[in-house]
């Protein structure tokens, strides 16, 4: 094992060290192995009240479908929650930081969350790392300043816009928002507009599917101003289910059943004191 | 074409020499064209512009011809292909006609012809780099159908060709039945292309739409949509997020 002539502190940031090694390495045909990926359909929208967040629950890895009804609108605070798109860890991992860190200042501030702490915070981090965590978001919340929408691009670019998509359905869904949003929805109207924006997806992208999840943050309901609707619909039901269910036919008959332990001594340990705690 | 003469090496069609020989990329551009079935026969949108790479440099290339008095071919992609098709399809009418047999070529027979065509030249190297849009109607028949590059072809009730897969097919699938009037149909298309005009950056303001019936083909002046940029939200995005953008 050979060391480097000067030993360096770590410093923060992505190190680039092995990236020739990696390149070299896939020249030659070995590729690393893929990404588990929420090839998605992510939405959200500004309605009169609050803010409405849409996404569908399908994982996939590569062509296959890992996780049927997986979750993508992940907690942030009680009063912000964010969509994510890309790479599942990096989406889960970048939201679970900011959401701690989020946590402990509101306990130095004394005060709720604000959706712009949220934004800077992750979009800091992620063009700190220059687009190698691959999390592509949609962040929605209310607080004191009122409801607020952005989008966060892998690569730490921002928009703040009153309807946004993500992930690789996002033309089918904005294909619907483009043609039905207008201003002053009513909650019902939203949730209305998200689902089909999230079913678009589901049909029309093969990295989308199974059912939608809805939250919807306000100021106003009386659970602390956020709902989260958990499988809001689900249009992918399994057909052909044998109602009887299965029954396994029995191949062998138990005539007898006779346990016989191995070892009749039992080991008595004396003197042993009993454990504090 | 005499097979015979044909001697040189295969590796010569993928050398630097030959690349003068077969299309490597497109140059000048249109972008998706849109079509749906109504009640009478075949609604077709496209818009007029030409790109030439990033740079709008032609805004008032039309990209829906008809052909014969059945069909109608709305093309996007190169365009300098597009009108090789256009003369490809000129002799071939002309030929029919010369027949005069009362019979003459249906939509259907010439989606088969460009599919064949577009094959051939995708399993020489040397492709027509377009996504066509055909339609017509023969004898009550309504027939609506796409070929790409590449030789994919089928027929369907509504077609979108590059951007319009994505955007405008969602659309479609949702709200296109039956029997829609033409009103109804123009809408739909207007919709679409409202959406495409929005999203798609090589979209321009200048549409046209074609109808085709058992009667003929009628394309429609250009013209342009209505949009609208008024969202509150959009005037003063950060209004609050002071400082962010």
């Amino acid at each position: 094992m050979s060391k480097s002539a000067i030993e360096m502190p770590p410093k923060g940031g992505f190190s680039f060290d092995l990236c020739k090694r990696n390149e070299m390495l896939a020249q030659k045909g070995v590729n690393p192995p893929s990404f588990r990926k929420t090839g998605t359909t992510i939405v959200g929208l500004i309605f009169q009240d609050g803010v409405i967040l849409g996404a569908d629950t399908r994982a996939t890895e590569g062509p296959i479908v890992c996780d049927k009804n997986c979750e993508k609108i992940h907690y942030m605070a009680p009063n912000i929650y964010c969509c994510g798109a890309g790479t599942a860890a990096d989406t889960e991992a970048v939201t679970d930081m900011v959401s701690s860190q989020l946590q402990l200042h509101r306990y130095h501030t004394g005060r709720e969350s604000r959706v712009v702490t949220a934004l800077t915070l992750l979009k800091r981090h992620l063009f700190n790392y220059q687009g190698y965590v691959s999390a592509a978001l949609v962040l929605g919340g209310v607080d004191v300043t009122g409801p607020h929408l952005h989008t966060i691009y892998p690569h730490g670019s921002t928009d703040t816009l009153p309807f946004a998509t993500m992930g690789s359905g996002s033309l089918a869904a904005m294909a619907v928002f483009e043609s039905k949003y207008r201003e002053g929805l009513t909650r019902d109207e939203g949730i209305e507009l998200v689902t089909e924006a999230i079913c678009s997806g589901i049909f029309n992208d093969l990295g989308s599917g199974s059912n939608v999840d809805i939250c919807v943050i306000t100021k106003y309901m009386p659970q602390g101003g956020k709902e989260y609707l958990r499988n809001h619909l689900q249009p992918n039901p399994r057909t052909y289910t044998s109602s009887k269910g299965y029954s396994f036919p029995k191949k062998t008959e138990v005539l007898l059943t006779k346990i016989t332990p191995l070892k009749e001594k039992v080991e008595i340990i004396e003197g042993g004191d009993a454990m504090e705690e | 074409m005499n097979f015979m003469a044909s001697t040189q090496p295969e590796n010569r069609l993928l050398g630097p020499q030959s690349d003068s020989q077969r299309t490597l990329y497109p140059y000048v551009t249109g972008t998706s064209v849109v079509a749906l079935k109504y009640k009478d026969g075949i609604l077709m949108a496209a818009d007029m512009g030409g790109s030439y790479g990033s740079t709008l440099r032609y805004k008032s290339v039309e990209r829906m011809k008809p052909i014969g008095k059945h069909s109608l071919l709305g093309a996007s992609g190169e365009i300098s292909d597009f009108q090789e098709i256009l003369r490809y399809l000129d002799e071939l009418i002309l030929y029919d006609n010369m027949w005069d047999d009362g019979n003459s070529l249906g939509p259907k027979e010439v989606h088969n012809y460009l599919t064949r065509v577009m094959y051939n030249r995708r399993n020489k190297f040397n492709p027509l780099w377009n996504s066509l849009v055909l339609g017509g109607v023969k004898n009550g028949q309504k027939y609506l159908g796409m070929v790409n590059m590449i030789g994919v072809n089928f027929e369907d009730n509504h077609v979108a060709t590059g951007f319009g897969n994505h955007l405008a097919r969602p659309i479609l699938r949702q709200e296109w039945h039956e029997n829609l009037s033409f009103e109804d149909g123009v809408r739909l298309l207007e919709k679409c292309m409202r959406v495409l005009l929005y999203r798609d950056r090589s979209a321009v303001n200048k549409l046209q739409i074609a109808k085709i019936t058992e009667e003929g083909v009628t394309i429609s002046q250009p013209y342009s949509l209505k949009t609208y940029w008024e969202f509150s939200a959009f005037k003063n995005p950060t209004q609050g997020a002071v400082g962010s953008w």
